[in-house]
């Protein structure tokens, strides 16, 4: 006789949208971290200048910026001086998103091999993503850091500045962390079918950031184009990245167009992503073996 | 004896060809119809995965109306022809991929090695990858710390556990994977076709450990192997899956009996089509067993002469041909290859006649192997469900022979017996 049915796993074809198994995901906290460190790892062993690259990158596209967008373009900076702590900021910030984004898209495809042998709760790799990202991130606000200090002293420009909104930088970062990780997710949710979303990703990644105040201050946006292009400045101002961005600038450099309402909008339709993101892939993780 | 796995009207089914511009449709379609209540429309009923066939819809059955039950402390052989389903029950077993209809329960946890080596990566050493296989397969970090010396232990690479395993020779890769897969510590371990990996040495060891395992640390044990020999040593219950279905579902010997004699349907001569062939060299034409009296016999009685006739067209001149047969036993072992010496053939038809009169092998199916080759290259290699069957009658053995498989071979030594004075 069978007694009592107490089974510690049933599998079936359909599985609730809801179900995303935490406790299964916390046992596996020790494999996120060391798929961390791994790509950290493997990383800094494969390349030469090694994390020296974490450096190069936003440097050299700090200064194409100041030239082509401020020296160039003559883009307006929102009011400080040394444009290329503008753009730095910007571009620190914008880097940790798009990188979320792009790397989250191709994590099925990349380890299908892996994925088609074991199991493990598939979320742990984009979140092991969205960390790693993180430790990038953090090297290049020090570098961010280290160039306010370069231009606030050494240069003496003293048009930007420290305020309050300072502290709300782990928001910030939180909600960056959540909207990439999870439009990563819808989109490798989608090109385990549909290949080609892979390419749209890295173009759409592109575009995204024009369509984000990276390169130009909202305040400008709203004054060159306020009047007769209302909907340009809507468009901006709807993007859930302007307000981080936005909140970013105004906490570092105190300059920035800054609103809570704009803020509690854009942490509202984070979580939204988040959650469409969490149930796309869940959807697709049990599936995915067989399509991709 | 509670139960650990229960398996309940478990189907799986794939999706045969290319997923292209067709499929955004389909999945309208289907999800369509899933929202009205109704079935979905792509999946037909009765196709069976049988991969000489092209069916008709493009989905494929792997696995149909699987229902069995697994005993905890169980070791289950699970055999059957590539294609069967064993790898896709896994899989599902395993979580990678879910199951179409159907459920499995469990109780105790599921380990799983499907492949060894999984997630490896070549640029950290030996040690770090032992952390990430380990963590990969389930394990907490604390409890690989614990068993860490009796991985590196049993994996014999000590020495180079600090050094990048893209160094590594294959041999100690496969070492280092299997040392850490060894050493999972769950209710029901799941291992498939791995053991075939490193030298004789290490198989051995392997094998010794999955002894270990499955008898001694009474865990549940899920098997998949080609090599009969292993899985009759290590199972005491076995699953044969034939297209997807279960044909046997009990002890292993059973299990083993019934796979092996598939298809014994008392063929004697096979004939091989002459027009596919035309372009070779040469090739065999036609193999019969018989007798010495030229009879056709499909189970050749214990102690009766036998031979192998082969028939064989050259279409060109050769020069130092051999002609081979091999005999190979039910547990895959080979038992004696034959070979006549390099001869030269001019073209025409041909019969090599390979006779035993005096080795008398124990019952049972034999394989057989013809080959035909020059100078050490092969002409044609001949592998295609032919075999030798002899039976459990005696004949002629003048009682030296009493039981019919008692053993490889049934011939008895000469032997004296001298009183000491």
């Amino acid at each position: 006789m069978e007694g009592s049915e107490s089974w510690d796993l049933i599998l079936t074809p359909q599985r609730s949208f809801f179900d995303i198994n935490l406790k299964d995901i916390w046992r596996y906290r020790d494999l996120l971290w060391l798929f961390v460190r791994r790509d950290f790892v493997s990383f800094y062993k494969q390349t030469i200048l090694g994390p020296l690259w974490f450096f190069i990158q936003p440097l050299f596209t700090t200064v194409i910026y100041t030239f082509v967008f401020g020296g160039l373009a003559s883009i307006p900076t929102d009011g400080i001086k040394s444009p290329a702590v503008f753009y730095m900021a910007g571009i620190t910030l914008w880097n940790y998103f798009a990188d979320c984004i792009t790397k989250t898209s191709t994590v099925f495809k990349d380890n299908t091999n892996i994925f088609g042998k074991v199991y493990f709760p598939r979320i742990v790799m984009p979140l092991s993503l969205i960390v790693s990202n993180l430790i990038r991130f953090g090297v290049q606000m020090l570098l961010f850091l280290v160039t306010m200090g370069f231009f606030y002293w050494i240069r003496g420009d003293h048009s930007f500045y420290f305020t309050a909104y300072v502290l709300l930088f782990p928001l910030v970062v939180l909600l960056m962390a959540l909207q990439g990780l999870g439009l990563g997710m819808i989109v490798s949710a989608m090109t385990t079918r549909y290949r080609d979303l892979a390419f749209l990703v890295l173009f759409g990644v592109q575009l995204l950031m024009y369509a984000t105040t990276v390169i130009y201050p909202l305040s400008s946006i709203i004054q060159k184009f306020g009047g007769k292009h209302v909907w340009l400045v809507r468009t901006i101002e709807y993007n859930p990245m302007t307000a981080v961005i936005e909140t970013f600038r105004i906490g570092f450099l105190g300059h920035g167009t800054f609103s809570w309402g704009m803020l509690a909008y854009s942490t509202t339709v984070t979580f939204i992503i988040l959650i469409l993101g969490v149930l796309t892939f869940n959807k697709v993780e049990r599936s995915f073996v067989d399509t991709i | 004896m509670s139960v650990a796995i229960k398996v309940e009207n478990l189907s799986k089914a794939y999706q045969l060809g290319e997923f292209g511009t067709g499929t955004v449709s389909r999945d309208i379609e289907r999800w369509f119809a899933r929202v009205r209540g109704k079935d979905d429309p792509f999946l037909k009923i009765g196709e069976t995965n049988d991969r000489a066939v092209k069916g008709g819809s493009d989905v494929v059955w792997s696995l149909k109306d699987i229902n069995l039950e697994i005993k905890q402390g169980d070791a289950v052989g699970i055999i059957g022809r590539n294609g069967a389903g064993k790898s896709t029950f896994l899989k599902i077993l395993s979580r990678v991929t879910a199951p179409t209809t159907g459920s499995v329960k469990a109780r105790g946890r599921i380990a799983s090695l499907l492949e060894v080596g999984t997630g490896f990566h070549p640029e950290l050493t030996g040690k770090e990858n032992i952390y990430l296989n380990g963590a990969i397969l389930g394990m907490r970090k604390k409890e690989i710390d614990r068993k860490m010396d009796q991985i590196v232990d049993f994996s014999g690479v000590e020495r180079y556990l600090d050094t990048p395993v893209k160094r590594y020779s294959s041999g100690m890769y496969v070492r280092l994977a299997f040392a850490v897969a060894a050493h999972l510590d769950s209710e029901i371990l799941i291992v498939d076709e791995v053991l075939a990996v490193g030298d004789a040495e290490f198989q051995a060891k392997c094998l010794g450990k999955m002894k270990d395992v499955s008898s001694t640390q009474g865990r549940t044990v899920l098997f998949v192997s080609h090599n009969m020999a292993a899985i009759q040593k290590l199972c005491n219950s076995g699953l044969l899956l034939n297209k997807g279905q279960i044909v046997v579902d009990g002890p292993i010997r059973k299990a083993l009996d019934v796979y092996m004699n598939d298809g014994g349907r008392g063929s004697a001569e096979y004939l091989f089509d002459a027009d596919k062939l035309q372009s070779d060299l040469a090739f065999v034409t036609r193999v019969r067993v018989e007798d010495l009296e030229g009879r056709l016999l499909s189970e050749i009685p214990i102690g009766r002469p036998w031979r192998v006739r082969m028939s064989i067209r050259v279409n060109e001149a050769i020069r130092g041909m051999v002609v081979g047969l091999g005999m190979i036993n039910n547990l895959e072992v080979p038992v004696r290859t034959s070979w006549n010496l390099p001869r030269d053939f001019q073209p025409g038809n041909y019969t090599v006649t390979f006779e035993e009169q005096h080795v008398v092998f124990s019952s049972g199916r034999y394989r057989l192997l013809a080959g035909l080759s020059v100078k050490g290259q092969s002409i044609q290699y001949l592998d295609d469900n032919m075999f030798v069957s002899f039976s459990d009658v005696i004949e002629n053995m003048n009682g030296s022979v009493v039981k019919s498989d008692n053993g490889v071979i049934l011939n008895q030594m000469k032997m004296f017996v001298e009183e000491d004075i």
